[in-house]
Order: C-alpha cells, then sequence, then structure tokens
C-alpha cells in the first residue's frame, strides 16, 4: 500500500501503515493530482507548494475531464520522505482536490515531457545538429537557413541529455512543457 | 422546491435556512443589496460592530462558545481586508466561520474600481475554502456548501466574495439539501490503528493523555467520551491551551495545562510517559518545544481529523486519521469488550511520581504589600466566580497564560482565546460574540491593556446592544511578555515595550456610557470584583498589576520539557544562542 493514498470520501483509507521512513535524503516523486477544474485552483495548489516551503522541479495542468470537470494536475517535487508525505496531505486538504497520487512509489508509472529547441547555427554544427536531433528521434517542426526548431519527446533525462548535446551546437532558446505522468498497466 | 428571487434575498435566505440567528458585519457599498433585505426580516439579529476585525472575532467568540458556524458580513475592499486577520486566526485555531464579503460587481472586476481588492486572492491562503460567485443561480449552492466545508472535517474559515450585480439579478434559489458535496472527510478511525492504541493502553506503565481543541471542536459529546475514558483507565490527563474544559480542572486526574507555560507536573509527565495519547492536538511548536528533546522514551499515538497533522511536527507510532468523538467510542468498545485491563502496578507508581511533581506547587506565589501581583488578582478572580457557568475569553500575553493557569475550567466551549495566530486585540470582541450567543451568562475578558487597546473601538458595539461584558485589564503599563523575553533574551533591554500615555480606563467606560472599575489595592480587590460581577452592563475593570511581574513556569526556548524555569530563579544567561532565535 502506498504510505499515504488520499482519496476523498473514502472511509477505507488508513493511515495504520504510515511508517515513513525519516531520513534526510531528499527523494523527487512525481504527483498526479486530480482536481475540481475551477478558477483559481492552480493558485491554491501553487499557494500551497510557495507558502510552506516546498519545492516545485515542474508543474503541468491541463482539464482531462470536460464533463466531469476535472483537472490533472501533474507535479514533480523534492524534498525529505517526511516532507513529501505533508506535501500530500495538505495537497489532499484542498478542498477542490479529488486525489492525491504518488507515481513513484505507487508502482511503476511512464513519464513524458515535450521540448523545443531552437539551434541556429550554418556549416558543419548545422549539419550535426540534424543528425543528432535523427538520433534522438526529435523532429524539425521550423527551418530558415541558419535555424532550426526541434521537437523532442521523452523522459526528462532524455531531453536533459538532448540540451546537453544542442549547446555547443548554437542552441538559443528552449521551450519546455514539464513532466505529463500516468502509472502503468491496469 | 426551487423559488425565484434576487442574490441578496438568497443570501438571507440560505442564512436562515442553515439556522443562523446572528450575524457581525459593517456595511459598505457593495453590500447594500444584501443590507437591505437584512433591513427586511426578523429572523436573523445583525451586530453593527465598530471595525470589520471586530466582527471575525466576534463571530469566532460566537462559534467557539456554541460550536456553530459563525457569520460575518462586510463591505468590499477595505471591509474585506480587514477581516484578514480574523480569517488567519479561525484558520490557526480550527474555528468554523461563513465570511460574506460583497465585491464590485462582475463587469468592473479588474479595472482597479473604487473599494475594489482581489479578496478571494488575499484570503486564499487565510481560509479553509473561498469562493468568488459570479452567476446568482450559482449562489444559494455555494452558500450550502460554505457551511458544510466549514464545519465538515477540520472547521475552519470559509469566504464567500459576492458581486453587487449578483446581488441585484434575479436567479433560482435552491434550499438547502442533504450535501451533494465531494468534500466528505472521513470520520471514523481505522479499527487495527484503534486495536493497537488499545493494546498499548492495556501495557503501558507511564501514560499521558494530551488533549487539545480537536476534542472541542468535535463537540460535547467528545468531551464526555474522554472523561469516561480517563476515570475508567485512570490515566493522567493535560491539555494544550485550546483544549481546557474538554476535562474538568476539579477532576482528580487533571494534571493542568502543558506547554511553555504549562504546569511543572504536566511537562514532566509528557517528558517522562512511555505512552502519549495525543487527542486533538497537534504538536505546536508551544507544547514540544526543541523537538529533539520531545518527549525521548514514549510511544506516540495520535487521534487527529487532519491527516496533514499527523508526522508534520513529531514522528508518532500510532497514527488515527478520523473525528475524536467517533475514534474515542470505539476506542472505549474494543477496551471494554477486552477486559477493561491496564497496568494497575505500575499506574499506582506513576501516579506517585506524579504526586511528586505535584508537590513542587509551580504556581505558588506570594501576595505582599500594597501592589497586587496578576496572579493574586486571577486568584480572588477565580474565587469569586466560581458558581457561575461563566465564559473567559482572554486577550494574547502574559495576562492570557496567567489566566490559563489560575482559572478553572470545568466544562468545554467556555475559553475562548487566540492560540495559533495569538492574535492581541481578539477578547473585547470575541467577548461579544460570546455574550450575543449567551445573553444571561456571565462573560469576562482577562486582558491586558495593551491588547485591550488594540480593539478597543468595540465598546460602542457593547453599549449599543447592552452586552454587559466585564473587561477586566491587568493593568502593568507594559507588553508583559515582550518585556518578559526582553529581560531573558535582550539583557534587559527595554525596546519599545511600555504603555505610555494611557487612557484613564475608569473616564473611558464613562465616556462610552459604562461602567469603570479602577483597583490598586489588594485589600479592595475582591469587594471591586464583586461590584463588577453585580453591575448589570459592560465594565472596565482596570486592575493595576506588579509592573515587572514574569510569568513562569517557562521552558525557556531550546529547552527540554524537564528544564523548567520556576518562579523566583534568575532569569540572565537561560537562553543560549541557539534558543534566542526561536520565538
Amino acid at each position: 500500500m502506498s504510505p499515504l493514498k488520499i482519496k476523498k470520501g473514502s472511509t477505507s483509507h488508513s493511515a495504520y501503515n504510515l511508517r515513513p521512513n525519516f531520513s534526510d535524503v531528499i527523494e523527487r516523486h512525481t504527483l498526479a493530482v486530480l482536481v475540481e477544474n475551477e478558477p483559481g485552483v492552480l493558485a491554491r495548489v501553487i499557494g500551497l507548494f510557495s507558502g510552506r516551503g516546498y519545492n516545485i522541479d515542474s508543474l503541468t495542468v491541463a482539464e482531462v475531464d470536460h464533463t466531469g470537470h476535472l483537472s490533472r494536475i501533474t507535479i514533480v517535487t523534492s524534498g525529505t520522505p517526511q516532507v513529501i508525505e505533508q506535501i500530500k496531505a495538505q495537497l489532499g486538504r484542498i478542498v477542490p482536490v479529488h486525489e492525491v497520487h504518488d507515481l513513484t512509489v505507487e508502482g511503476p508509472s511512464v513519464e513524458r515531457e515535450l521540448a523545443m529547441f531552437k539551434v541556429t547555427g550554418t556549416g558543419d554544427k548545422r549539419v550535426e545538429a540534424l543528425r543528432l536531433a535523427d538520433i534522438f528521434r526529435a523532429n524539425v517542426v521550423d527551418s530558415t537557413l541558419e535555424t532550426f526548431v526541434f521537437e523532442i519527446t521523452g523522459a526528462p533525462d532524455k531531453i536533459d541529455a538532448f540540451a546537453e548535446l544542442m549547446r555547443p551546437l548554437g542552441l538559443t532558446d528552449v521551450a519546455r512543457t514539464g513532466v505529463a505522468a500516468l502509472p502503468r498497466g491496469n | 422546491m426551487t423559488r425565484k428571487m434576487t442574490g441578496a434575498k438568497m443570501i438571507v435566505q440560505a442564512l436562515i435556512d442553515q439556522g443562523v440567528d446572528t450575524i457581525f458585519g459593517y456595511p459598505g457599498g457593495a453590500v447594500l443589496p444584501i443590507y437591505d433585505e437584512v433591513f427586511q426580516q426578523n429572523s436573523i439579529k445583525h451586530v453593527l460592530v465598530r471595525h470589520e476585525q471586530g466582527a471575525v472575532h466576534a463571530a469566532e467568540g460566537y462559534a467557539r462558545s456554541t460550536g456553530k458556524p459563525g457569520v460575518v458580513l462586510v463591505t468590499s475592499g477595505p471591509g474585506a481586508t480587514n477581516a484578514v486577520t480574523g480569517l488567519t486566526d479561525a484558520l490557526m485555531d480550527s474555528i468554523p466561520l461563513v465570511v460574506l464579503t460583497g465585491q464590485v460587481p462582475t463587469f468592473m472586476i479588474g479595472s482597479d474600481a473604487f473599494q475594489e481588492a482581489d479578496t478571494v486572492g488575499i484570503t486564499r491562503p487565510c481560509t479553509k475554502h473561498n469562493w468568488l460567485v459570479k452567476e446568482t443561480d450559482k449562489l444559494s449552492g455555494v452558500l450550502h456548501e460554505a457551511f458544510h466545508v466549514a464545519t465538515s472535517g477540520r472547521p475552519g474559515p470559509v469566504l464567500i466574495d459576492i458581486p453587487k450585480d449578483v446581488q441585484f439579478a434575479t436567479g433560482t434559489y435552491t434550499p438547502k439539501k442533504p450535501s451533494v458535496s465531494h468534500y466528505q472527510p472521513p470520520v471514523k478511525g481505522d479499527m487495527n490503528a484503534i486495536t493497537e492504541l488499545v493494546e498499548a493502553i492495556e501495557t503501558a506503565k507511564r501514560p499521558v493523555f494530551y488533549t487539545g481543541g480537536g476534542v472541542i471542536n468535535s463537540g460535547p459529546a467528545a468531551s464526555q467520551l474522554l472523561r469516561e475514558l480517563v476515570e475508567a483507565t485512570g490515566f493522567p490527563i493535560t491539555s494544550t491551551l485550546m483544549g481546557l474544559g474538554c476535562y474538568p480542572a476539579s477532576g482528580d486526574k487533571w494534571l493542568g495545562m502543558l506547554g511553555m507555560h504549562g504546569l511543572y507536573q504536566a511537562n514532566m509527565a509528557m517528558h517522562d510517559c512511555d505512552l502519549m495519547i495525543n487527542v486533538g492536538a497537534r504538536f505546536d511548536d508551544r507544547i514540544t518545544g526543541v523537538v529533539d528533546m520531545f518527549s525521548p522514551k514514549s510511544k506516540k499515538a495520535h487521534i487527529d481529523i487532519d491527516p496533514s497533522s499527523i508526522n508534520k511536527i513529531i514522528r508518532v507510532d500510532i497514527p488515527i486519521i478520523g473525528d475524536v468523538g467517533h475514534v474515542l467510542e470505539d476506542l472505549l468498545k474494543v477496551w471494554k469488550s477486552r477486559g477493561r485491563k491496564t497496568n494497575s502496578e505500575a499506574m499506582a507508581k506513576w501516579w506517585k511520581k506524579i504526586d511528586a511533581w505535584r508537590s513542587i506547587d509551580c504556581l505558588k506565589f506570594e501576595q505582599k504589600g500594597k501592589i497586587i501581583k496578576p496572579q493574586y488578582a486571577l486568584s480572588r478572580l477565580e474565587a469569586l466566580t466560581k458558581k457561575y457557568d461563566r465564559y473567559i475569553c482572554t486577550e494574547v500575553g502574559q495576562h492570557q497564560m496567567w489566566a490559563a493557569q489560575y482559572l478553572d475550567f470545568e466544562a468545554p466551549n467556555r475559553w475562548m482565546t487566540s492560540g495559533g495566530l495569538g492574535t492581541m486585540g481578539y477578547g473585547f470582541p470575541a467577548s461579544i460574540g460570546v455574550q450575543m450567543a449567551h445573553p444571561d451568562a456571565l462573560v469576562i475578558n482577562v486582558a491586558g491593556e495593551a491588547s485591550w487597546l488594540m480593539n478597543m473601538q468595540e465598546m460602542g458595539t457593547a453599549m449599543q446592544y447592552g452586552l454587559p461584558v466585564k473587561q477586566f485589564i491587568l493593568n502593568n503599563e507594559r507588553l508583559g511578555m515582550v518585556r518578559q523575553w526582553q529581560e531573558l533574551l535582550h539583557g534587559e533591554r527595554y525596546s519599545q515595550s511600555w504603555s505610555e500615555s494611557l487612557p484613564d480606563f475608569v473616564k473611558l467606560a464613562e465616556a462610552f456610557g459604562a461602567k469603570g472599575i479602577l483597583c490598586s489595592d489588594p485589600d479592595d480587590l475582591d469587594d471591586a470584583i464583586m461590584e463588577m460581577l453585580t453591575y448589570d452592563g459592560p465594565v472596565i475593570f482596570d486592575c493595576l498589576v506588579e509592573k515587572h511581574e514574569n510569568c513562569f513556569p517557562m521552558i525557556p526556548s531550546g529547552k527540554a520539557h524537564n528544564d523548567m524555569m520556576l518562579a523566583g530563579v534568575d532569569t540572565q544567561g537561560v537562553i543560549d544562542a541557539k534558543g534566542s532565535v526561536l520565538v
């Protein structure tokens, strides 16, 4: 069982197995938060993180269920196990929050991020950028005689690696969406 | 049965449907339609305060003394921003409030209109939840939901921001119905965890109940169950500032309040116990002191309705998420069905130890000479008001701690004090709210002169509604607690901590048409208090007390529970550099 999977309206959830490891090691967790899609709900979530001094490494949000009026917020955060437990419990307290899932501990999950890179250059560097983009399965979505805009999708590590390679080749602009994540299987 | 009506009428209708009898407020441009509806009905009493902060504290006093949500109605902009301190106070102490604010019309929002403020933005971190209602058709649903959210789970303040055009427009009113809200915090605790706690109770050698405001918030039934449990097990019980009254001070298992200015026996028992049963308290820093040294040898159980309270400050061994009343009921059932066992041999030893700590008599003081000691003033107040079913409010500071130490509480909902936020200026308006809810009861606000001046404008309210609130001011012409900390921490350099240019409180009372009593002689004190009690109307009691009295016992910052300062000790160099950064 997950350390603290808070599901609103359920009476079966118990903190009985809640025995977090109070270590000082900083862990990175990906949280999926299902919220009522109403004005200000994102401000509530962000305000919680800033007000209580928690970290946001990345955050994505979009409506996922139009009829059910639900949005999904994916937050990548880092902290000690105690802080991570607090973050989840505090998120669960927000009234329009329906569910909080810690994808990092609730079993295997997949994480993907989309990024766009603008690379400016001519000659060999431009050829090398295109070749590396091919290896990373990045697509060219815009091109001029001196620039490419690459679109790349993948786990954050892969995008980091691609960014490192593009830097000496004339990387001028980066736009990243932040992580979207889902648990694997059923 | 739905009906068509204006937004303003809906608001009054929803309040009536929710059983509201009193609201505290102050009119202004953006709430005029609502005030027009308030004018045209007789079901709800409106109390006109003199400042919006007073309205919120009065509603808190009403809520704390009745268990029902307090309701506030204020205008946009400054009306809403003046309510912020009260909202934060209510959030910290888990007090259910429904605050209605007016807003500029929807088509003017964002234009920096007159008396416009981003009220939902400003109050988002200081409410449990808030709403901006932009359509009249949605208003009644939000109003009923607001009462549900304010009173369910861990209670707290909610706010509804209502633009003026929404108040004027006509829409469909939906009556109160069983909640369809997805917000349904569980109240029943996990039975496995409860059974684990029962096992711990059966074998504990040095147990202690550490109770808090959660018991009060759970309702009078929870206090009854707690009393039954304490009597049946014979375990000692202490309480936080917020929980005073959940177990009677006259009970023989009562150790007194714990914490920074708690009683010696309570803090020693917490430090040395082997089983700590936290019932509706939250390991506040006023209780724990330095967490590394907090009750090092104990197994800790924690009953709390809020999952985020678990393991927030102190790691606990047996967490039970649920409402105190429900959990205690199950706990008693399981413990009884397993044969009502406790380790009576060990308990006898434990009580012997506790009695030795009690014999220190940490609250003893000597009243000698012609200057009234604040402790003496409160002891006399206690003795002379014991027979009443009285309600006590306080401001914040030394007088508040002395009131908690020297006044005895026999029942829940009789003690209204600002705990978490520590709001000076809380007590006087709170006493007005209490007196509105209990017109015939004796309501006393124990105050310091500095705190009391922060919301003294409410004298007008007390007079207007004929509320016989007794303002018992321990006047030391100092910000006593600030002065005490400066003595302890800052080399006795008393920076800005004295009260200069104080009013003549007797004349001040008379200026409002109330009664003023000045007392400076210990020999006159009893008569003066009796005069206050017998006067039918508001009284300002100016009790001139010793100016340099410190509040003891005290756990100095950075020290453990078993390292308390008792009265009469040297105050210099007690707190080291590490402790001095703590507040």
